[in-house]
């Protein structure tokens, strides 16, 4: 009889992939599903091409247009494709050529890459998932073992199905208590940036587990994995339970009749065993979370919406207090700022973070009735066609119009500014993407990361504020 | 890929902990086509708001070996951030540690990441900072990193990665030479969903 070894879900991930192992090699792992975008394709087809190699797996192969496409109606449903980037035309050009599905601009599938995923049923627990974006960790909120790769492993997988890895270490982080009404999973995750820094989970897959995790939405658990890689690893784990299954369930490629009753005794397996042991660990109390807010040029520099830029930190050397001093001059700080006094001009709602239906519900919850300050502009990017649909269903869209915000086609926009959905330079933007890196949102633009709750309430105030006085009681 | 050759430059010193993939080429850089417009995309906007950034000091020109600090390349998974810092002549880049998707995009194209631990990295980082035109050598083969005279260094590559590097050797090959294993995968232990998506 074989010995028992507890098993952490990654292990019963990583060994149900292996292709072929050799001691001493990087394994070969299966990818079950390839998802593809217009910023990552161009030299991984050439690589094919120029070596006449087919694509092995067409139809595990699904491609959509997100970050080079335009977001304001004029420029996107109104246009012609061909006013539109290179990439985004090529890809929809490379895609059919190789019977791949492409989701192109106005396609009724399209979205951001890691929101349109899980929401067509794409991902499903178990599942191998790669993408060339540092986001595919939010795929991980399903039970996939999903993570970014860059455009050369994109040609290696489109070639064999495979890429070559290295098993990593396991990193759990447990999260007890309960996040406090106006706190939100985005906060919990700039809290654990705040607290651990953005390198402690490299070299590892991180899982998250606890009473406060079982409880949270599907939404609340890909915020939570998306920010994974900000975090320093490209994976983050939530074991499937019953919120999944229902999630999944009747989503467009999601299976049905008896396959779906058989995949989901198999998912129910999918979790890390009661002794099983991880590598690290680090515990929160989500009840300890306040609505967060970054004052610098990295995730990990933020407090909570009511504090001060901290003082420079000397407890990490001469490098880190370099890259400290330097953050803080690039976004005109001084240790002690208080950071609800910060004018914000531009305000963003979107991107893989937060972009959802949820997500775009508790914005309205807050803009319900009122109106966004003079002199700051508000813009309101839904994640997917389907998220625009299901909120204009609901009548979100009036109360974001009626507001003064815009209400524009999905796409990740702002995050990265690719498309022209740029910042102004020295001013700050509200943003409820996941990075606030040097120039990212526009040249000299000055990112405060936050969530949706609090860039919404930010809005309405036109100065960086507490969520928690405009909900209701 | 060309085999990895000897080693021996000066360093261009980045000493900024968390560099990330954004500051070494912006997203208006990715869709660049030729090595002039990823050159042009490297560190682009620290060099066009920053008089004082150091690529912008004529002294740097024609060093290939860049000397950054911790988590460099974090961020985005752009390999546009490699392609650039070889479009700029880059070979090889020291840290303390960097981004993983860096590190992996570094491995496959020829850019050589040396990570070096602390004792050695704060030495070589004393030395740069004492005399900024020291020269460095690397020899892969030997695991070494050596200033003549001032440091001596010993770092770790990924054994296989070193030998791909060494010999000039295509991953894409060595995966394709795995069919048999592929087909024998996908025909007993494929995940049962994404076998159905296919035969459907």
């Amino acid at each position: 009889m074989a010995r028992y070894h507890p098993q952490t879900l990654y292990d019963r991930l990583w060994r149900s992939h292996i292709v072929a192992e050799q001691a001493g090699h990087p394994a070969l792992l299966y990818v079950d599903l390839h998802l593809v975008h217009e910023g990552t394709y161009l030299q991984a087809f050439e690589m094919l091409d120029a070596q006449g190699i087919a694509v092995r797996q067409p139809k595990l192969t699904f491609a959509t247009t997100d970050h080079w496409v335009p977001t304001e109606r004029r420029l996107r449903r109104d246009a012609p494709l061909s006013s539109m980037s290179y990439v985004v035309q090529g890809l929809l050009e490379v895609a059919k050529e190789h019977g791949i599905e492409a989701f192109g601009p106005n396609d009724v599938n399209q979205g951001i890459v890691h929101v349109i995923g899980p929401e067509l049923g794409l991902t499903l627990p178990g599942m191998t998932v790669v993408c060339g974006d540092s986001h595919t960790s939010t795929h991980g909120a399903l039970g996939a073992l999903s993570f970014g790769i860059g455009t050369t492993q994109v040609g290696h997988v489109l070639a064999t199905q495979c890429l070559l890895q290295r098993k990593q270490k396991t990193l759990r982080v447990h999260i007890s208590g309960r996040l406090r009404q106006g706190v939100t999973a985005k906060d919990l995750a700039l809290h654990i940036l705040s607290r651990h820094g953005v390198a402690f989970g490299r070299e590892h897959v991180l899982e998250y587990a606890g009473t406060c995790v079982e409880a949270m939405s599907m939404a609340e658990r890909m915020t939570l994995c998306n920010m994974s890689i900000e975090m320093g690893s490209r994976t983050g784990l939530v074991a499937p339970d019953d919120t999944t299954f229902e999630f999944v369930s009747g989503t467009p490629y999601a299976p049905t009749g008896r396959q779906w009753d058989e995949s989901v005794e198999r998912w129910r397996t999918l979790r890390s065993d009661d002794d099983a042991l991880f590598d690290s660990e680090v515990s929160v109390d989500a009840t300890d979370v306040e609505p967060m807010v970054t004052f610098g040029t990295t995730p990990g520099m933020g407090v909570p919406v009511s504090g001060r830029v901290p003082p420079v930190d000397v407890i990490g050397g001469p490098e880190k207090r370099r890259s400290y001093e330097r953050a803080l001059k690039y976004m005109g700080f001084v240790p002690g700022d208080r950071l609800d006094e910060t004018r914000v001009s531009t305000v963003f709602i979107g991107s893989c973070s937060n972009s959802r239906v949820e997500d775009l519900r508790a914005a309205a919850s807050v803009l319900r009735g009122r109106k966004v300050a003079a002199g700051t502009r508000l813009k309101i990017v839904p994640g997917s066609q389907a998220v625009k649909r299901q909120a204009e269903a609901e009548g979100l869209d009036h109360i974001f119009l009626a507001a003064g915000a815009s209400w524009d086609e999905p796409g990740c926009s702002m995050c990265l500014a690719a498309n022209g959905d740029v910042a102004p330079p020295q001013q700050y933007v509200a943003s409820t993407s996941n990075r606030n890196f040097e120039g990212r949102q526009g040249p000299g633009a000055r990112t405060l990361l936050m969530s949706p709750l609090t860039a919404a309430a930010t809005a309405v105030a036109g100065v960086v504020a507490d969520p928690r006085r405009y909900l209701d009681a | 890929m060309r085999p990895f050759g000897a080693l021996k430059s000066s360093v261009v010193p980045l000493l900024y902990a968390d560099i990330d993939t954004d500051q070494i080429i912006p997203a208006s850089h990715l869709t660049s086509r030729t090595p002039e417009e990823f050159a042009n995309g490297l560190f682009n906007r620290l060099r066009s708001s920053d008089p004082e950034f150091v690529l912008n000091d004529p002294a740097m020109r024609g060093r290939s070996i860049l000397l950054a600090g911790t988590n460099f390349g974090c961020g985005s998974s752009r390999e546009a951030a490699v392609w650039a810092l070889k479009a700029g002549g880059f070979e090889a880049v020291i840290a303390p540690s960097f981004g993983e998707i860096f590190e992996t995009n570094s491995l496959k194209n020829g850019l050589l990441p040396i990570r070096l631990e602390s004792a050695s990295y704060d030495e070589l980082v004393r030395t740069i900072i004492h005399d900024r035109d020291a020269t460095a050598i690397v020899d892969l083969a030997a695991g070494t990193l050596q200033v003549p005279g001032a440091v001596t260094a010993s770092f770790e590559i990924d054994a296989f990665y070193r030998t791909l590097f060494l010999e000039g050797m295509d991953e894409l090959g060595y995966l394709l030479s795995h069919e048999a294993a592929i087909e024998a995968y996908e025909a007993e232990n494929m995940n049962p969903l994404a076998r159905w998506r296919i035969e459907a």
